[in-house]
């Protein structure tokens, strides 16, 4: 039986780790790579890089540092941030990262799924939503709207029928991120997340909103989730992978506990 | 030593190489028959689909060179794809394959859609058989797999590890100086670069030196 996945989440502006993330030695800020290797030691099961870097022509730091994590990182990784083209993806898996992932640039041409689905397989693609909750109309069935541009921009465009049309367009795994979630600490977005991964066919990755292990648990549980998404959890040393691990283990949840 | 990593444009091989370089083994890319049979080992890696590498393999001469290396005796080592190219046929594109080991090569389709394909993430491996190779390796370790097709080796004694995902399939193969995971042992943590560093001392036989 496949193991539920536990994915870190790192945010790197111009190579570094952003400033959004306090670490408790805030002189640490620095190395997003040997956070990776930190949490990859710890039996962590998958990373994710989202490349804030504010301006394209300082994106080729980006690639160094995916080259970086892949010498010493040997489990899958994807990166996200700032993909707009096939060209643009090759780049990242040529680097080393096993999978990429678009958020807002997909939103706003659709294709650019299908283009990187076809070029580089359809497991490597991850599609991340950024979500909030609406009110249930014609326009949103499903009472939840699609937003891009970190939660800034309302799209009108529901999510449950983003999902499927992103599966439809070849996305290999989807990242469902609350933003009502997002950064309350108080679990995640349980219905919204198991809605999704009811109807798709392809991995849900829950996001947004863990601060606790039972949230873990429910959401990998009740959400129907196959991979819990965490970021501050680890990065504030408040809890270790292991430790969350071993404790979703003893409440019955299938995890990899051997690395 | 020389290993050579079989270039026939399918997936990553860097991802390999680097893993290779992690366990102190150095190893080259190469789509060229000739350094490929020079070689002390192989590697066989790939991702993606079964149907353009096996034309690939035909275009670039390794097919032949990859079955005229296996006969030398001397280490070969597959990987994902690599590990199903080395049976008699795939479902996938109706193709003939490597016939390395007796079997074939079936899609996974499941009425139940809880199991969803392709089978992705972390999953157990129940050990068979001993194996050099797995000196490292306990049943139940967990490795790194993505692929929608599975082996079906013939003769049970070619079966070294097994998986389940709703039905048991074959995770781990090896026959004489051939051994395949249907797993990425080079993105599967320690416990995957643990094989990979016992194919550097192995000799292709029964005991690794």
């Amino acid at each position: 039986m496949l193991s539920k996945r536990i994915i870190s989440c790192l945010d790197v502006r111009d190579g570094k780790l952003a400033k959004s993330i306090k670490f408790v030695d805030t002189k640490d800020i620095g190395d997003p790579v040997e956070k990776a290797k930190e949490y990859y030691d710890d039996g962590l099961d998958e990373l994710v890089f989202y490349d804030i870097t504010a301006s394209s022509d300082r994106r080729d730091i980006m690639l160094d540092v995916v080259e970086a994590v892949a010498e010493k990182v040997f489990i899958p990784f994807s990166v996200g941030g700032g993909i707009r083209s096939v060209e643009d993806a090759n780049k990242l898996l040529w680097a080393g990262a096993e999978k990429i992932n678009v958020n807002s640039a997909a939103v706003l041409r659709p294709e650019l799924i299908s283009e990187c689905a076809h070029a580089i397989g359809d497991q490597n693609v991850v599609l991340s939503m950024d979500i909030l909750k609406g009110k249930i109309s014609n326009q949103l069935p499903s009472g939840y709207e699609v937003v891009i541009n970190g939660g800034r921009k309302r799209m009108g465009i529901d999510a449950l029928r983003w999902a499927l049309r992103g599966e439809e367009l070849g996305a290999g795994e989807l990242v469902v991120n609350s933003i009502d979630a997002d950064g309350t600490k108080q679990g995640y977005e349980i219905n919204l997340t198991r809605m999704i991964a009811e109807a798709v066919s392809i991995p849900v990755i829950a996001s947004g909103g863990a601060g606790k292990p039972e949230h873990l648990y429910e959401v990998l549980t009740e959400g129907k989730a196959d991979a819990a998404l965490i970021a501050s959890m680890l990065h504030y040393g408040e809890y270790t992978v292991s430790g969350l691990k071993q404790w979703l283990d003893s409440k019955g949840v299938k995890v990899r506990l051997k690395y | 030593m020389r290993i050579a990593i079989v270039d026939y444009a399918a997936g990553n091989l860097r991802s390999v190489q680097r893993a290779c370089q992690e366990v102190g083994l150095e190893a080259f890319i190469s789509a060229d028959p000739a350094e490929v049979l020079a070689a002390d080992k192989v590697i066989f890696p790939g991702v993606g689909s079964a149907v353009s590498a096996v034309d690939t393999l035909h275009q670039r001469g390794l097919f032949d060179a990859l079955l005229e290396f296996h006969q030398t005796g001397k280490p070969v080592l597959g990987i994902c794809l690599g590990c199903q190219i080395v049976l008699e046929y795939t479902e996938e594109g109706n193709k003939d394959c490597l016939a390395l080991i007796r079997g074939v090569v079936e899609r996974f389709d499941f009425a139940d859609r809880h199991f969803k394909v392709p089978h992705m993430g972390w999953n157990s491996v129940e050990i068979q058989q001993s194996h050099p190779l797995l000196q490292e390796v306990s049943s139940g370790d967990e490795f790194y797999f993505v692929h929608a097709y599975y082996v079906r080796p013939t003769d049970a004694e070619t079966i070294i590890g097994m998986t389940d995902y709703n039905i048991e399939f074959c995770s781990i193969l090896a026959k004489d100086n051939l051994f395949a995971t249907q797993f990425h042992l080079e993105k599967s943590g320690k416990k995957g670069l643990s094989i990979l560093e016992a194919f550097g001392r192995w000799d292709g036989g029964s005991h690794v030196k």
